[in-house]
């Protein structure tokens, strides 16, 4: 493993960035649009670029300024941070070409700001992926939070204030308050913020009770990882457009909050240091009363969204579990989570919206019959969910077989319990949603002839999403070399 | 007792400056009239230019012109001379003195035109009215 | 004639100034680019003097060749050098931003207005340059007085808010007057340089703790510490937009580095932060400042009396964080000093652009700026996120110097009181943004594109805008730099 100076991650970063004055001066919404997708391709390609390179065991490193002694704003793109840049660069593609659809088929406003918010937030997002300390971490995690706020306000009615304002409230108000000061003490003790793979606090000689409350400090300061009881702000961000919720409460957002927790764990703390300390059964905890929680609140709602949003809830808290696991098949399923959710959470989203489009249902109350209407769409939400229940031959199976291996390894069956019990619960909400699109009839009064599907974009995303989820089973070489590659910087070996 | 008012005559000057200080500090503060806060305020400011013309001066010294011929076959005695520094000072305070009382009457006449009274109770009255 | 640069910085705008006021009768439309001319050539100076200090250490110029404790001399260095530029540059821009709006609020005082505007930026870089604590003095009246006539020359209830400024300012320049009297009893000079040298020997005597205090409290009166801030809310919400872009940016911050100035480069630091042991209380007193002006912004329905109160609030963390008394403190109030002025220049060049456009700038009449000035909330957002402090912005540099001096001085009060303030002035300001975002007419506004709704100030007024918001992100992403250059160097070693 070596470090490799290189322009790349700043290019990967500022692609989707540099779009923006095309994105406005563009005279019509095609032209627009293009720009995006060429963004998206543009951003990937990086990406796809570094792969082999990071595959074969480098680093890609680059300092933009040295902002404090021993803290830069710097760039290091590792397996973990290229797998979570693949799976977001990736799936911002589709969302563009899902956007188009949707946005157009619901004939939206201001959707130059749209996109022009959309292309920041994957920035950031690749930002925080890609950053090589906790202070660039802190930095693209902010830009994040604030670049998503005009996403989920798209509305701009009395609804999308207020959930604006919750977002931010949490959001903003946990990194603020809560990270900034953690962050500032782990500088003032080890005298540096670079991610390490033995952690920067075992020499900090902080006692058992400051790590305990630094750590909390941190579970709960990046808010967005939505670790309960700070959970709030996501299903109230569900409404923004879609594709928003999709990409972003799906996958980028969310997905920030907990690689944050990971990075957090695995190279400030270290794993050793947690084991030593005790606190390893704190996050567990946390996380597992998230888990059933948020599941039990998914059972709940009849808003769809919604439902997938305490469903994400849910699903995050795996990735958090795993990261605590403190074994190798543990963390090796946290990172395939992170990349297996995203594809069947973003698939279920998809589905959502375009039902939404195609027949203004929101609620799951309201879609009786509806799989006989949109058979292609309702098909990709069964294959979705499940893929989140974990049932092979989907890729969901793949990251809960390996939880389930770290919780064996290490010899701790609440855990494994828990993600039994969750998985449990995961069907008790995703099903009855399958049943009654399948199996009920169609109300009266309601025309059974079959609607034709949300537009074609809608339609295809979804569908390469969720046949994403199939192939990803099959084919997992890519995503396991990935993690297997991040396991051996934290262990060492 | 004895000490207290040896302090008292020995540093009249100060005693004098604090007094006058005081005067033009509670002028400023407590009137309730503009222009007795102007007042108060240029009091505030002599008062500091009296402290340092009283600083630069000395008892039985003569002003600081010296002359050739004495110069010539003697040592000049800087006790005889008082100190022309903190005077040349204050010619400079004096300006910036007359300058603010000058600013500060404009804006009170300005003030008395817009709402017809120099009373601050009053003015805030019709503000609040308005 | 790079010698000649520190006479340079008072010269030229003095000589500009009488000479675009003259002009003002003769010529008006002479008077904007003739005062360009002479800006231009000062913020050349300033910046080339700082260039010249980081090359070779610091300028010390003595006007009229007279020697160091009788004649006047102006001492440069990496401390008053930066703070020289910062003014400079930002009189430069507020020069250019502010001709429109003045053009078409004073039509026929143009010649008195730039001439007043030229006075007031000789007087601050007077006061930052100077090395003389008398010299100090007259500049700063200098400055004053033209503040309170611009300040004046606004509508409603100007020229009561300027009146009660000219009394607090006038008791504050007195006390700091009375102090330099009483240091010059007991040492019998001006210089600074020579004060500190002979203060040393006096660190026991009663009348220079008197001294001290003093000049403290005259200082903080000037720069509206809190609690003694009750004249520039007022002073500042009714001064005419186009001139609050020039004195709310520069008056308190170039105070706040005479404080620093006189704190560390007259009485040393041993003396003030250690001998009186009051670097404690006065840290107290600042986190009473920025709790309270937090809390005071909250109840302001006024954009730009709202930002007043956030003037206090970073004057309570630039005087709070130097008296933490170490060197992380200090770091952070030196780069916050240089930083506010940006911050709030770009805070208040925004806050004139609505009101160019606007009627006013109380919450309701923001309602939709969003869509009709992108780009002048495009500016208010980056001061926005530098307040908060959000990274890259520079505001987080500077707050990041502040909290590390809190922890490290093990000051628990001020660190709560910064985070705390920083959350405040996230909802402050986003609900400015809520305001102007949420608009009810947003269901007209056409599909797709926007555009037609655009009534964005002019260009004049915009660019220098944008100029100052990339600024604030430059400024952050240098920050490492002009700390290890600029603040470290101006900071003296007995500081740990």
């Amino acid at each position: 493993m070596t470090d490799v100076n290189s322009m790349l991650p700043l290019l990967a970063v500022a692609a989707s960035l540099g779009v923006v004055p095309m994105l406005l001066s563009a005279r019509s919404p095609d032209v627009r649009e293009g720009w995006t997708l060429a963004a998206g391709l543009a951003k990937l390609a990086l990406v796809l670029g570094m792969l082999p390179r990071v595959l074969g065991g480098e680093k890609l490193c680059f300092q933009v300024a040295e902002v404090f002694p021993g803290a830069a704003i710097a760039f290091r793109v590792d397996g973990m941070g290229i797998l979570f840049g693949l799976v977001s660069s990736s799936l911002w593609i589709l969302t563009s070409l899902y956007s188009i659809g949707y946005m157009r088929g619901l004939g939206e406003h201001s959707q130059t700001r749209y996109y022009c918010y959309f292309a920041l937030a994957l920035s950031s997002t690749l930002g925080v992926a890609f950053s090589a300390n906790l202070l660039t971490l802190y930095l693209f995690y902010e830009l994040l939070s604030f670049a998503t706020y005009p996403l989920v306000t798209h509305h701009q009615d009395p609804e999308a204030r207020s959930a604006g304002r919750r977002y931010l409230l949490y959001i903003v108000g946990g990194s603020v308050g809560l990270v900034l000061p953690a962050m500032l003490l782990c500088y003032e003790k080890a005298h540096t913020l670079e991610f390490s793979p033995g952690g920067i606090l075992g020499a900090s000689g902080l006692s058992g009770a400051q790590l305990f409350v630094l750590l909390l400090m941190f579970l709960f300061g990046f808010a967005k990882a939505a670790i309960m009881p700070l959970h709030g702000w996501l299903p109230a961000a569900m409404v923004a457009p879609t594709p928003v919720s999709a990409l972003l409460h799906a996958v980028a957002v969310v997905k920030v909050g907990v690689f944050s927790i990971l990075r957090v764990l695995t190279g400030v703390f270290g794993l050793d240091l947690l084991g030593s300390s005790g606190l390893d059964s704190l996050v567990l905890s946390l996380a597992a009363v998230t888990m059933v929680a948020a599941s039990l609140g998914a059972l709940c709602q009849d808003g769809l969204k919604r439902m997938l949003a305490y469903s994400t809830v849910g699903q995050l808290s795996y990735i958090v579990l795993g990261g605590a696991l403190l074994s190798p098949e543990g963390l090796q399923g946290a990172l395939a989570h992170l990349a297996t959710h995203a594809l069947g959470k973003i698939s279920l989203f998809f589905c959502a919206g375009a039902i939404y489009v195609a027949t203004g249902k929101q609620r799951i109350s309201q879609l009786n019959g509806i799989g006989r209407r949109m058979p292609l769409t309702m098909g990709a939400f069964l294959v979705a969910s499940l893929s989140i229940m974990g049932v092979p031959p989907l890729a969901g199976f793949l990251s809960k077989w390996y939880l389930a291996l770290g919780c064996v390894a290490t010899d701790q069956m609440l855990p494994l319990g828990v993600l039994l019990l969750s998985s449990l619960l995961n069907a008790a909400y995703l099903m009855p949603v399958v049943y009654r699109a399948f199996f009920l009839p169609v109300p009266d009064g309601e025309p059974t002839e079959r609607l034709p599907e949300a537009s074609s974009l809608c339609t295809w995303s979804l569908l390469v999403t969720a046949m994403g989820c199939v192939l990803l089973f099959f084919f997992p070489g890519t995503l396991m070399e990935l993690s297997s590659l991040a396991i051996r910087n934290v262990w060492g070996g | 007792m004895e000490d207290a008012l040896q302090l008292l005559i020995a540093k009249y000057n100060y005693w004098i400056y604090i007094t006058l200080m005081m005067i033009g500090l509670y002028g400023v503060i407590a009137k309730n009239n503009l222009v007795k806060k102007i007042v108060g305020m240029s009091i505030f400011q002599t008062a500091i230019i009296l402290f340092f013309v009283s600083m630069g001066m000395k008892k039985g010294a003569t002003i600081p012109i010296v002359v050739h011929e004495e110069a010539s076959h003697g040592v000049i005695r800087a006790v005889d001379y008082i100190n022309p520094l903190p005077h040349v000072l204050m010619l400079t305070a004096i300006v910036v003195a007359v300058s603010t009382l000058g600013v500060a009457l404009a804006l009170a006449v300005r003030v008395y035109k817009k709402y017809g009274t120099l009373e601050e109770d009053e003015i805030l009255e019709q503000i609040r009215k308005s | 004639m790079t010698e000649h640069l520190p006479a340079l910085i008072v010269v030229v705008p003095l000589l500009s100034a009488f000479l675009v006021f003259a002009l003002g009768w003769v010529k008006r439309e002479l008077c904007f680019p003739v005062g360009l001319c002479g800006l231009g050539v000062v913020a050349w100076a300033c910046v080339g003097l700082l260039v010249q200090v980081l090359e070779s250490g610091p300028v010390t110029y003595k006007l009229g060749g007279w020697e160091a404790p009788w004649g006047i001399v102006y001492v440069v260095d990496t401390l008053n050098g930066m703070v020289l530029a910062a003014v400079s540059l930002s009189a430069f821009i507020q020069w250019v931003w502010s001709a429109p709006s003045l053009l078409r609020q004073f039509p026929d005082r143009l010649g008195a207005l730039y001439g007043l505007q030229m006075l007031f930026v000789t007087g601050l870089l007077g006061i930052t340059v100077t090395g003389d604590a008398f010299n100090l003095y007259v500049l700063l009246e200098i400055a004053s007085i033209t503040a309170y006539a611009l300040i004046a020359m606004g509508e409603e209830r100007a020229a009561l808010s300027s009146l009660n400024y000219v009394f607090m300012g006038t008791v504050g320049a007195c006390f700091y007057l009375l102090g330099v009297g009483y240091l010059y009893i007991m040492t019998g000079t001006l210089n600074m340089a020579d004060l500190a040298r002979l203060l040393t020997g006096l660190h026991g005597s009663r009348a220079i703790q008197v001294a001290f205090l003093i000049t403290m409290v005259g200082l903080w009166l000037k720069m509206a510490f809190f609690p003694l801030h009750g004249w520039l809310p007022n002073a500042y919400t009714h001064a005419p937009a186009a001139l609050s872009g020039l004195i709310a940016p520069l008056m308190t911050k170039v105070m706040v580095y005479v404080m620093i100035r006189i704190d560390l480069h007259v009485f040393g630091p041993s003396y003030s932060f250690e001998k009186l042991g009051l670097d404690r209380a006065v840290v107290w007193l600042a986190v009473l400042a920025v709790v309270m002006s937090s809390v005071l912004a909250l109840a302001q329905r006024d954009l730009k009396r709202m930002l007043t109160y956030v003037i206090l609030m970073e004057v309570g963390y630039m005087v709070g964080g130097f008296w933490l008394g170490n060197r992380s403190g200090m770091t952070g109030a030196v780069l916050h000093l240089l930083n506010d002025v940006f911050m709030t220049l770009c805070a208040f060049l925004a806050v004139g652009n609505l009101l160019y456009r606007l009627q006013g700038c109380s919450f309701p009449e923001l309602r939709g700026a969003f869509s009709k000035m992108p780009f002048t909330m495009g500016g208010l957002v980056a001061t926005a996120l530098s307040i908060v402090g959000v990274p890259p912005t520079c505001g987080f540099f500077s707050k990041w110097y502040l909290l590390l001096g809190a922890l490290e001085a093990e000051h628990y009060g001020f660190l709560a009181a910064l985070i705390f303030s920083s959350l405040v002035s996230m909802v402050l300001f986003f609900r400015v943004f809520e305001w102007a975002f949420f608009s009810s007419q947003h269901e007209n506004a056409e599909k797709g594109h926007t555009g037609s709704s655009l009534q964005e100030a002019p260009a004049q007024m915009v660019v220098p805008l944008l100029l100052v918001a990339a600024g604030l992100i430059a400024l952050g992403l240098f920050s490492g730099e002009i700390v290890s250059r600029i603040v470290e160097p101006a900071i003296p070693m007995a500081v740990s």
